[in-house]
Formats: structure tokens, C-alpha cells, sequence
């Protein structure tokens, strides 16, 4: 199970989005149909909502009552998410939380935490970052990181740099 | 529960460490403690809420204390004892008593992986009346129940905004305790920020909580 669920599932499901408005229209309005057509899906992302990041909004993950995360698209999450800090401050001070991770964001950029309290599992689908017209879906998928699909970091232009 | 997993708010938990390259499983330990929990959920003796719930009742010091995954194994090994698959002389023997229930058909590892690329959906396709429409201005209810709720302490007794209803889904806090599914609609509320944290929150920021029907009241 560890080799076939992992953030590069996720990864290849914003990529599509990003190269398909089509795909990315069904991913926003019907998330566990159009993440199977990947061909993922299954234990915890039996319900899945997809959060899409823009200019103006940014979206953030967090379960505060235990540490429920999307499998099938992202893996078993991290020891940082399932932890006290993340979770008690995600919901009170996100953007002390963001700046943590190496994010500032300007306070006209409205910022939204999702706790996962039920059972709907939740994925950013991030920004396509800017300069990147010229890669291919593939290229693209490798630029997605955990993190951004968590919502603690942007998608970098190049693989490696920071946003 | 108002326990100390309920974390949502709180000061003083330290920085938040993050760790490069880290393994799905730091030890071989974790992934047995993840797959023995996956193993005895299929055999269906208990469900998700009563799983969750029994992690919560780690005594709060030791919550604390300890890791992900030692939380994960103490809860599973209460389970175990409290529902009358282990006795306490099994586990401090590390030998089976000859009169331990035995999952018949075993479960197999093809079992294993058709059960996790099916999932284990907890929507159910009943009908039954959302009490509260989109837009519609609600109250979370001023509720502390002892035994196991998915509701924040953070939202109670604050008032949010229907943002979607999701559908029909099991409730938990019967179904943590072999009382009943008691299916009924979840929404997602989102919560201003201000209402949560005061005027020290960011003018327009907000949270977003998965809300089942029962605690909502109407504002």
C-alpha cells in the first residue's frame, strides 16, 4: 500500500486539471468520479472535495480532531499534520501557521481552513504557477508537491525553488 | 468527548516540525499497527467512530506524550480486550489462548487490497429531510456531550453560514457506541473567522466544518 498510494496520485490529478478545463470542471463539481478516471480512489477518499486556489483565495487542511487525510491521492500523511502544533493552530492562526512553512500571504488574499470533522476528504488543487505554458502534463505533475496539495506551500515554477 | 484531541484553538503546542524525505513509516512497527487496524476493521466487530473514539479516551497526559502510532496501538489493544477478542494474559504472554475468536474466512492479502481500493463509504442512500437550506444562517449547538462528538469545541454555540449540504452520512456519535447509524445530513458551515476568534482574526478569513444536522439549531 505504501507503493501505490502517494502524493504523486494527487500530483497527477492537478496536473490533468491544469491541461483540462473539462477535467478540472468534473474534479471541482464531482471529485470522486473524476479522481477515478485516474484510476484512484478507495480508502479514506470515499468522499472527496477539491479546493481550488486562485489570486484571491487560499485554502488550507486540517483535521483537528484526529488526522483524517485523502489516501488514495495523497498518502498517509505526514508526523508534522498529525501533530498538536498543526492542529491547534491551524484553525486559529493559519497565516502563523503559513509563514511557518515559508508562506506570507498578503491579508487581501482570503484564506480558508477546511477541518475535516466528517468523512469528506479534502485536496487543493493549487495554482498553476506562472512561466510553466510550455511543459507537459508529466512536467507538470512533478512540480506538484504535498505540501501545496495540503495547502502550506505554493506550486514552484521549477522543480526544487520556492514559490 | 472534551478531550484533549480536541485541539482546534489551543496555545502552546510548539513549533511545527518538518520533516525532509520522511518515510510513509518511520519503523517497521508503525506499518504492522497500521495493517493489524485495517486487518480487524475488516472483519467488520467495530466501525470508524468507535476506533476514533477509543483513541480519544488515551488519558490526555499520555495522548500528549506519545506518537501517532503508540496511540493507534493503545486504542487497538483496549479494543481488543474490551470487546472480548484478546484477554489481558494473551497479551502479556504473547502466547493465544487455544479459545480466541478467529476471523473465518481469514482475511488474505488480495482481500486486503480489494477492501482498501473499495473503501468503506459512510454515506448512505436513505432518504431523509436536510433540516437547514444553503445560505441559511445557523447556530452551532452549545453541547457537551461526554461520550464521542465530531463537533468542535471551537464552533460551539457559533453561528456560520450553510455552504453546501454534502448528503446523508452515518452519525457519530451513536454509532461510536453500537447505538445506530442514525443517518442524517452533513453540511459544510463555514464559520468567519471574527465569530470564532474575535477581532484578531483576519477580516475575511473563515473555517469551513463538516457539521452533521444534530448539532446545528436553527439562528
Amino acid at each position: 500500500m505504501s507503493h501505490k498510494i502517494g502524493p504523486r496520485n494527487g500530483a497527477r490529478v492537478v496536473a490533468r486539471a491544469w491541461t483540462d478545463p473539462a477535467y478540472k470542471q468534473r474534479l471541482l463539481t464531482n471529485p470522486d468520479a473524476a479522481i477515478a478516471e485516474l484510476g484512484y480512489g478507495g480508502m479514506q477518499g470515499e468522499h472527496m472535495v477539491v479546493v481550488e486556489n486562485t489570486p484571491k483565495v487560499h485554502n488550507l487542511i486540517v483535521c483537528t480532531l484526529c488526522s483524517c487525510y485523502p489516501w488514495p491521492v495523497l498518502g498517509l500523511p505526514p508526523v508534522w499534520y498529525k501533530s498538536a502544533p498543526y492542529r491547534s493552530r491551524a484553525v486559529i492562526d493559519p497565516r502563523g501557521v503559513l509563514r511557518e512553512f515559508g508562506l506570507d500571504l498578503l491579508l487581501d488574499v482570503e484564506v480558508r481552513v477546511w477541518d475535516s470533522t466528517a468523512e469528506l476528504r479534502y485536496l487543493v488543487l493549487p495554482e498553476r504557477p506562472a512561466g510553466t505554458e510550455s511543459l507537459s502534463e508529466e512536467q507538470l505533475a512533478a512540480l506538484v508537491t504535498r505540501d501545496a496539495m495540503v495547502g502550506v506551500a505554493k506550486v514552484a515554477p521549477q522543480k526544487g525553488s520556492s514559490a | 468527548m472534551n478531550g484533549v484531541h480536541d485541539m482546534g484553538g489551543m496555545h502552546g503546542m510548539g513549533p511545527i516540525h518538518e520533516e525532509k524525505n520522511e518515510p510513509v513509516f518511520h519503523e517497521p512497527w508503525e506499518g504492522r499497527v497500521f495493517a493489524l487496524r485495517r486487518a480487524m476493521g475488516a472483519w467488520g466487530k467495530w466501525n470508524i467512530d468507535v476506533t476514533r473514539h477509543e483513541v480519544e479516551l488515551v488519558p490526555p497526559a499520555e495522548y500528549l506524550r506519545i506518537s501517532y502510532y503508540e496511540r493507534q496501538l493503545a486504542a487497538f489493544l483496549e479494543m481488543l480486550v474490551k470487546y472480548s477478542f484478546l484477554m489481558r494474559a494473551e497479551l502479556e504472554s504473547g502466547t493465544p489462548a487455544a479459545s480466541s475468536p478467529k476471523a473465518v474466512p481469514a482475511l488474505t492479502p488480495e482481500k486486503a487490497a480489494v477492501l482498501i481500493a473499495k473503501g468503506v463509504p459512510t454515506s448512505r442512500n436513505v432518504a431523509v429531510a436536510p433540516r437547514f437550506r444553503l445560505g441559511e444562517r445557523v447556530r452551532a449547538r452549545n453541547t457537551h456531550p461526554v461520550g464521542h462528538t465530531r463537533l468542535p469545541r471551537y464552533a460551539r454555540g457559533k453561528f456560520g453560514i450553510i455552504h453546501r449540504d454534502h448528503g446523508v452520512f452515518v452519525f457519530p456519535d451513536t454509532n461510536a457506541h453500537f447505538q445506530g447509524e442514525k443517518p442524517q445530513h452533513v453540511y459544510s458551515v463555514r464559520f468567519a473567522a471574527h465569530e470564532l476568534w474575535g477581532e484578531q482574526a483576519a477580516p475575511h478569513d473563515s473555517v469551513y466544518v463538516d457539521v452533521w444536522d444534530d448539532y446545528l439549531e436553527p439562528a
